[in-house]
């Protein structure tokens, strides 16, 4: 790896989500959601939102940085980028974009944002109703395997079946998220706490997957602002300066009709070193991590590839008490998550490392957090990660 | 290929989903129309390249091998493991309301390089479905449909 990285090079400065709610319960519009999450974010920041000069998003995003800056009245745009692919693979990936903007001089400040309105655009978790469906879907949409939920499941399914895991290591992902949610008034599931009797006697969606094994669908919008390290020492709160960063996929991961050779991954097997070098640290230096959960499943072995337990040790590590943020070994998901504060792509997932950093969070693992990670978009290609610090230079 | 028998036509209802699903169609550039054309023939075709052997799956425009552009389809047994499963509960699609649980396998196929191929699993869609056991293709005609078509569907081996 190059020596000369963007570790520590640069910060998370600012924060800035909307409310978040249940889908078709927004009372705005997905762009003006996302007009108000970036205010939000300079607003925090202490920055003027007319300086941002810089614009990252993933997964298609609808709300375009030209008319953003049309909108908010930026000076001018020197940065706009999307990462590609779709769910939520791009998440980290984007704020390493902006990042990686501001380290190269292609912007000064730059925001990552994800707007959207499954309540106004259109539900991820329904298939298609067209009459007909070519290409690759064709192999697969006529046999009803149509949704997120049904296309990881068999990734899931099998992994389980290859390294013995018991449904109990799905349940603690989803309990860890509830959890953690009901000490965040923010979060959608607040005042809603989940069992182990609630979990098992919940409804399958598609086996393994229970309806708590499942994202929410949400509408609202979230953005943070990326800086150099120099400017950041200067602004309102404590940096949370990017160690490391790393996006990706595995060998033919997105090889049709479920055909990617290594099947039984979350796709983080090559993307994992490259991110602990750059950032020069490891899965035990870790205080808190924030997994995308698009499913349990998901988060299962995204957690095992970015090496904090083995295959075979997944029955024993994965429980409550370990992912708890008060005494855990591995805190996770410290705000609730995709599952139980809000699905906003796993962008809330990131503001949820930075507040760890600020030492803000409702669910505070410790006053003094040093590296808080964040791993996006599990089984789908690609995608990315982020390990945020305390200090530029640990 | 072995293994195989006619299914009734869409009027016997004996299609294992219910009707108004998505129709198959090859990709806009032509791409999978010999898979589908074949289908229709109760024969069941899998990509090959000629220059170095390499089966794939799905179709592709070249091999994700050697490069080579000289593809062809090549008949296959229709026999195979079960390398995955999964059981909807949840209808995805309004057509499914009344056709849940059913049972997607994902199968591989031994003798064309353990490619994989997605179908139902006949039978009673609450049957243990076990990793590794054998199944083999069967025809499933859709010749109401319009264009007709034909899926590929795998039950257990005899």
């Amino acid at each position: 790896m190059a020596t000369d990285t963007i570790r520590g090079r640069t910060a998370i400065v600012g924060l800035g989500e909307t409310r978040y709610y249940k889908r078709g319960a927004a009372p705005d519009p997905e762009f003006k959601m996302t007009l108000d999450a970036i205010k939000l974010a300079a607003d925090d920041a202490g920055i003027d939102v007319r300086d941002i000069d810089g614009f990252a998003s993933f997964s298609n995003d609808r709300n375009d940085p030209a008319h953003i800056a049309a909108a908010l009245g930026m000076k001018h745009v020197g940065f706009s980028n999307m990462f590609w692919g779709g769910g939520g693979g791009g998440g980290s990936g984007a704020v390493a974009n902006a990042a990686a903007a501001v380290a190269a001089g292609y912007c000064d400040i730059a925001v990552a944002y994800r707007g959207l309105a499954q309540g106004q655009f259109g539900r991820f978790g329904q298939g298609s109703t067209s009459r007909t469906v070519a290409g690759a879907a064709a192999f697969t949409h006529p046999y009803g395997l149509m949704s997120p939920a049904q296309t990881f499941a068999m990734r899931v399914t099998r992994f389980m079946h290859e390294h013995g895991v018991e449904q109990e290591a799905l349940r603690a992902v989803a309990l860890a998220s509830y959890h953690h949610a009901q000490f965040n008034p923010r979060a959608v599931m607040h005042g809603r706490p989940l069992s182990t009797e609630d979990y098992d006697n919940s409804r399958w969606i598609v086996e393994p997957f229970h309806l708590f094994d499942c994202c929410q669908e949400n509408d609202g919008a979230a953005a943070v602002i990326v800086t150099s390290a120099e400017r950041a020492r200067d602004l309102k709160h404590r940096p949370a300066y990017i160690l490391g960063a790393a996006q990706g996929s595995d060998f033919r991961q997105a090889a049709t009709v479920h055909n990617a050779p290594d099947y039984a991954t979350s796709n983080f097997k090559t993307l994992s070193p490259r991110l602990y070098a750059m950032a020069g640290v490891g899965p035990k230096d870790v205080d808190v991590l924030q997994s995308y959960e698009n499913f349990t499943g998901g988060v299962l072995m995204s957690i095992v590839e970015a090496g904090f337990c083995e295959p075979g040790e997944v029955n024993d590590f994965f429980d409550l008490e370990t992912f708890r943020f008060d005494g855990g070994r591995l805190p996770l998901n410290t705000s609730g998550g995709n599952l139980a504060e809000c699905y906003m792509h796993g962008l809330e997932l990131i503001t949820e490392a930075v507040r760890q950093i600020r030492g803000t969070a409702p669910c505070q693992v410790k006053a003094a957090v040093n590296v808080s990670m964040v791993t996006s978009g599990p089984m789908v290609q690609p995608v990315s990660s982020l390990i945020l610090g305390r200090e530029p230079n640990r | 290929m072995t293994g195989t028998q006619r299914m009734s036509d869409d009027a016997l209802g004996a299609h294992y989903l219910p009707a108004g699903l998505p129709a198959p169609a090859p990709y806009p550039e032509g791409l999978a129309a010999e898979y589908w054309e074949a289908n229709r023939r109760h024969e069941l075709l899998v990509q090959r390249c000629t220059a170095c052997q390499t089966w794939q799956w799905g179709p592709e425009f070249i091999c994700n091998e050697c490069h080579s552009d000289a593809l062809t389809y090549e008949s296959v047994s229709g026999r195979g493991r079960i390398y995955s499963w999964e059981r909807s509960w949840y209808p995805v699609h309004p057509a499914l309301q009344s056709g849940v649980p059913y049972v997607v396998v994902l199968v591989e196929l031994a003798d064309a390089g353990n490619i994989r191929m997605v179908g139902n699993l006949l039978g009673d869609p609450r049957q243990e479905v076990v990793i590794g056991s054998e199944v083999e293709a069967v025809f499933e005609d859709h010749n109401d449909a319009d264009p007709p078509f034909t899926l590929v569907q795998w039950r257990r081996a005899e």
